[in-house]
Parts: structure tokens; sequence; C-alpha cells
């Protein structure tokens, strides 16, 4: 148990449980020097209390907590899922129109017997990594790179898979310039008109409209440390509090977990992540995952061409808290 | 006006017509406005015959729904619909003050119930279903009512087959509704699909300022997009740009000049000449006539349909 906790980064809300790891670790080379059987006790009930330590930590995160694990930099990433759900999947690259954004991956995948497009934002890894794939903000490019797998889905009948992880779509003159609204845009339109089943998957951070480019679905799944906002909490603060330390403040106010997001009718399904997060068991929650999608894809399937875009434009139409006086 | 009220209105007026007292300070500034670009001052009622245009460098000020409606609708042609829908407050939000808090000073300030007004009226006669953005109520901010209300209008113009038209004018989503103001970005631009399935007209006209969540959604979706001069119309801001990319960005950058050049927008027009080409373009695309339009393209296609088959025999 200490061990893997040793791997992984901990986060700031993560420190009591360092403090313990450390202590059942002095603990454990004393006793491989000592062999004192009454050490042997307590160490015992050290990892008691680490089990139960953690188990409450986790049940009782605060907004910014989901934030920071959604946001940990050993979190699984786009690639890392595509890899899980099918070792032989194979990339597609480029918008036809110049460019192939490596913050928008693509891919044709088989996940146990069922085909699908599946198109996702990617962070990267590596600091070069990371410059790379802009760190996981398309510019207009990728969503139009997308928009291409979009149509290329619906001409062969295959459903749409999405993996959101981004901070949003990337704020910059050339991206300006090459009209990153309008890319984002046609998304939201093309998307809602498909007629193939499309689950979007936020598995890390959902930045706002950059995440909601390839958004518009049938089925909105999160995993369970994941945040979808409309803003970023940062920007948030800075907007509305006119301060960068009420990011905590901005975190609550939006609400933006899964959870919360889930019982405003937006979210369809909450997959789990393994105690800790999804950077402890890429597998385990690949598989959570994997099995999720295939459950909606197949129920999805059952409805015609037609209906699936109904389906969808209807779910996002009914989206909205107003009051309508007489 | 009836006789009853001429008279209380005369009343009025001699009243006021009695206090002949100095203009105090504030009276005074009223009744000039300065030129933001030229510093020139104007006299603010001239402004309004001037389309609220600067006559000497011809800068275009910043206007509410009011003024858009009556600059651009034939006289009492407005219609308005979907009055009665005002904002909840979904998610309990409190920044220094609770939201709905916020929303009755926004109203107070701007004499609105939301940040748009949706109708239908005519344009040198011909009938359109069109929306009017007032960056005065809460920054433009679109929320639940104003995607609500975008999307019914889309509805309600293609249920009569009427071009839409709509002059954008905002910051952006509304972020004390949250995740909720994000989907309406879906919300309006799903609308659009089945709009421009149909193949009815869509004319976004984008204001000063256009940015964030309703540039990437109906207002970048015009099948005709035009800019007013000057108008600032972008994703993100310049501020977070010039953050974000560590340089300063060009005097002109995101102004309608600019979009212009870099192929965003079809053309940049100025107030005087906004409703001729409005008009201009609605006729040209036959969207004034739309049902009969329809029905003769359908003609043309099942003559072709036969032609072919029997070309193929
Ligand atoms: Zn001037």
């Amino acid at each position: 148990m200490a061990t893997q906790e040793k791997k992984s980064l901990p986060l700031e809300f993560e420190q009591p449980l360092v403090l313990l790891a450390q202590q059942i670790e002095a603990l454990e080379k004393q006793l491989q020097e000592t062999h004192n059987p009454e050490l042997d006790e307590d160490l015992k009930r050290l990892h008691e209390q680490y089990g139960n330590l953690k188990r409450s930590l986790y049940s009782n995160l605060r907004p910014i907590d989901h934030l920071a694990l959604a946001r940990h930099p050993q979190r699984p990433y786009t690639r890392d899922y595509f890899e899980r759900f099918d070792p032989n999947w194979l990339e597609l690259h480029g918008d036809r129109k110049g460019a192939d954004d490596p913050a928008m991956v693509c891919g044709l995948l088989n996940i146990n017997g069922v085909k699908i497009l599946a198109i996702g934002t990617q962070k990267g890894r590596s600091l070069r990594d990371k410059q790379h794939c802009n760190f996981g903000m398309p510019q207009p490019e990728g969503y139009r790179k997308a928009l291409r797998f979009f149509q290329h889905a619906e001409k062969f009948a295959l459903p749409v898979v999405t993996l959101i992880d981004t901070p949003g779509a990337y704020p910059g003159m050339a991206a300006e310039e090459h009209n990153q609204a309008e890319a984002i845009a046609v998304n939201l339109r093309e998307l809602s008109g498909l007629t193939v089943p499309v689950i979007a998957i936020v598995t890390g951070e959902g930045g706002s409209g950059g995440a909601l480019g390839i958004g518009v679905a049938n089925r909105i799944l999160m995993l369970e440390h994941s945040v979808y906002s409309v803003i970023s909490p940062e920007g948030c603060a800075s907007i509305l509090w006119r301060s960068a330390d009420k990011v905590a403040e901005a975190c609550n106010a939006m609400k933006m977990t899964a959870k919360e997001i889930q019982a405003l009718g937006i979210v369809d399904e909450v997959v789990e992540e393994p105690l800790g997060g999804a950077h402890h068991d890429y597998d385990l929650v690949a598989k959570n995952l994997g099995k999720a999608l295939v459950k909606h894809i197949k129920e999805l399937s059952k409805l015609s061409r037609a209906d699936l875009r109904k389906d969808r434009q209807n779910k996002f139409r009914k989206i909205g808290a107003f009051v309508e006086a007489k | 006006m009836d006789l009853k009220e001429w008279f209380a209105n005369r009343q009025k007026r001699q009243e006021y017509a009695q206090v002949k007292q100095p203009l105090t300070t504030e009276e005074y500034c009223a009744l000039w406005t300065q030129c933001f670009q030229c510093r020139e001052l104007l006299y603010t009622r001239d402004l309004r015959v001037s389309l609220y245009v600067c006559p000497k460098c011809q800068y275009h000020f910043r206007i509410g729904a009011e003024e858009r409606i009556e600059q651009l609708a034939d006289p009492d042609t407005f219609v308005e619909i979907d009055a009665n829908l005002i904002s909840s407050d979904p998610l309990g939000f409190v920044d220094s003050e609770p939201y709905p808090v916020r929303q009755k000073e926004a109203s107070k300030k701007s004499g609105l119930k939301e940040a748009i007004i949706t109708g239908t009226m005519k344009i040198n006669d011909l009938p359109v279903a069109i929306g009017f953005m007032d960056f005065g109520h809460f920054g433009g901010s679109m929320g639940s009512v104003v995607g609500e209300k975008v999307t019914r209008l889309i509805e309600h113009a293609q249920s009569k087959s009427l071009p839409v038209i709509i002059i954008s004018s905002s910051g952006g989503a509304r972020m004390q509704e949250g995740i909720l103001s994000l989907m309406q970005l879906a919300k309006t631009s799903s609308a659009l699909k089945s709009f421009h399935d149909a193949g009815l007209l869509y004319i976004s006209i984008l204001s000063e300022p256009t940015f964030g969540g309703v540039t990437a959604s109906f207002a970048m979706l015009g099948d005709i997009i035009i800019a007013e001069p000057g108008a600032r119309v972008g994703f993100a801001g310049r501020r977070v740009i010039e953050q974000t990319i560590r340089q300063k960005l060009p005097a002109d950058f995101q102004t309608a000049e600019y979009l212009l050049k870099h192929g965003q927008v079809d053309m940049v027009i100025e107030r005087a000449k906004m409703r001729d080409i409005l008009a201009k373009l609605i006729v040209f695309h036959g969207a004034h006539d739309k049902r009969e339009n329809h029905s003769s393209i359908q003609h043309e296609k099942s003559k072709n349909k036969s032609e072919s088959t029997l070309s193929s025999r």
C-alpha cells in the first residue's frame, strides 16, 4: 500500500497520507532490524489506520481536490486509454486542409468486437511531449480534424466515442486568425446532426467550449474525479472574485464535479475510479470505461439512424433552467 | 394616443415648461457625448439621428436592443416573443453577491429582463424572425434564458419559413449558471442544424463586442456573417491571449476589419446601410417567400428526376 503511494506524486490534500506512509516505512525498517513482535502489532494498526484515512479522505473530497486529481500529472491520457481499449488501434491523421493537430488524436478501434471511431484530446507526459501536444489545447485545425472524422463515421455508420481531457481550446493569435470560434461552432452543429451513436467521456478536465467542441453526444459519461466547467476555475476566480486565490470558491460555486453535473441531469453515468484516482491503476480504469461505453453503444444501436439524431438533439434541447412567467 | 392621454401629457408638458432652472452638471453632461475614438463632443440628441455613429470619424457607439429595433424595424412591426422567460438560480451561485441579486441589479441598470430580445418584424416590408442581444444587460452573457430564447426563435422561424437574423453582442457564456450555460452553445447550434437542413436563411450580425460562447456557437454559424465597423469579435479575449503567448497583439487584432481580412466575415457594413443590405440579402436568397420558392425547387428536382430516369432508359 505504502509503496504504491511512493510511486504516485501526492497531492496537497493527500499530505496526511504521506506522513502516515513515512511512519509505516520507518517502522518497517525498524522491524527488519530488531524483529520486535510488539512493533508487528503497531505496524498492523498503522496499516489499518492508513486504509481508513485514505477511504475517509476520498469520500470527503472538495471540488478543488477533484480538480487536482483531474489534472494529476500521472493521470491516464487519451492514448493510454486507446492502447488499452484496443492494442491494435489504428491512428489516422490530419484535417486534409494543411494541418495535423497533435492535441487531437483520432483512430479506428475495436473494443471486444465493437468497432468505433475514437477521437480525443491529448495532453503530453514529458515536457517535450506536453509542448508538442500544446498541453492538450487544440487549435482550430484540431477541431476541423475531428470534424473530418465525425463525417467519416457518419459515412461508414461507425459509433463515435470522444475522450475529453483539455484545459480548453487554445487562446493564441493564430488560433483566432484561423477562427477557433467557428471551428468549435461548426462541430457543435454537425455533431448534433449525426445519425450514428455518439458517446462523450470526460476523463480529466472538461474545459469549456474546447471540451464541448467534441462533446455533443447521445450519452455523456464522466470519470469519478473528472471536472467539467463553463470556464476554468482560475478564470472564474479572477473575473468574479478578482483574485487568483479564490480558485477553491470558484470550484465550489460552479458545480463542476462529476456527481454535481450528474445531479443537473447532464451526465448520464459517472464511472468509478480506483481508490486514490485513475493514476493508481490505468488498466482497471480503462477496463471500466471500455465496459461502460460498449454498454451505451449497444443500447443506442437499437435506435434507428434518424432516432439517434433526434435522441441527441432532444437531450440538449431540454437543458436549461428558467422560469416561464404567465 | 387618445384625447385623454394627450391632455394629461399637456398638463405635464406645462409643468415641465414652468421649471426653468439652470441645468445641473449631470444634466449638462447628459446633453453631450464624447466620441471614444476622435474625442469630439457630440450633441446626444443628434447621435440618435445619426444611428449612434460619430459623424466625424464614423465610430460606431455600442447600442442596446431598443435602439437596434428602432433602427432596423419598419415602424410598429416588431412583435416580441418569449418575453416572459426569466432566469432562475439553478446552482445557488454566490460570489461577492448571490446571482439573483446580480440579476436584479442588471435589470435595474438595463431595463431588460434578459440579455436578448427576440421577436418578429418587417425590414423594408420583408418579414423576419430576429434576435437583439444587449451587452448592457449582464454583459450580454448567455445563460439558460438567452439559449432558450435563441432556440425558440430559430424553431419559430423554421415553423413559419422565415429568415433568422441575430445581432450578437456578448462577453460569452454566463458563469453564474455554470455548465448549464455551456450547454446552451450546443442547444442553439443544434437548433441551427435543423434550420440549416430546412434550407432557410440565417444572417448573423456581429457587433461590439462578441466573444466566447456566443461566438463559438450561433454567432459564427450564419449563412451570411456581417460585422459592424470596429466591432471586436473573437473566441478568447485579448488579455487572455496576450498572457498566454507573452507578446503584444496588433492594435487592430480581432476587429471587424481584421476578421474580414482573415476570411471570417462576409462583409463589414456600417449602420446606415444595414437595413438595405439585409433586405437585399433576404430577397436575393428568396427567403422572403420561402414557401413558394421551396415548391419551385421541388418542382425543378422532380423534373430532373424524370429526365434522368428517361435518359437512363
Ligand atoms: Zn468620432
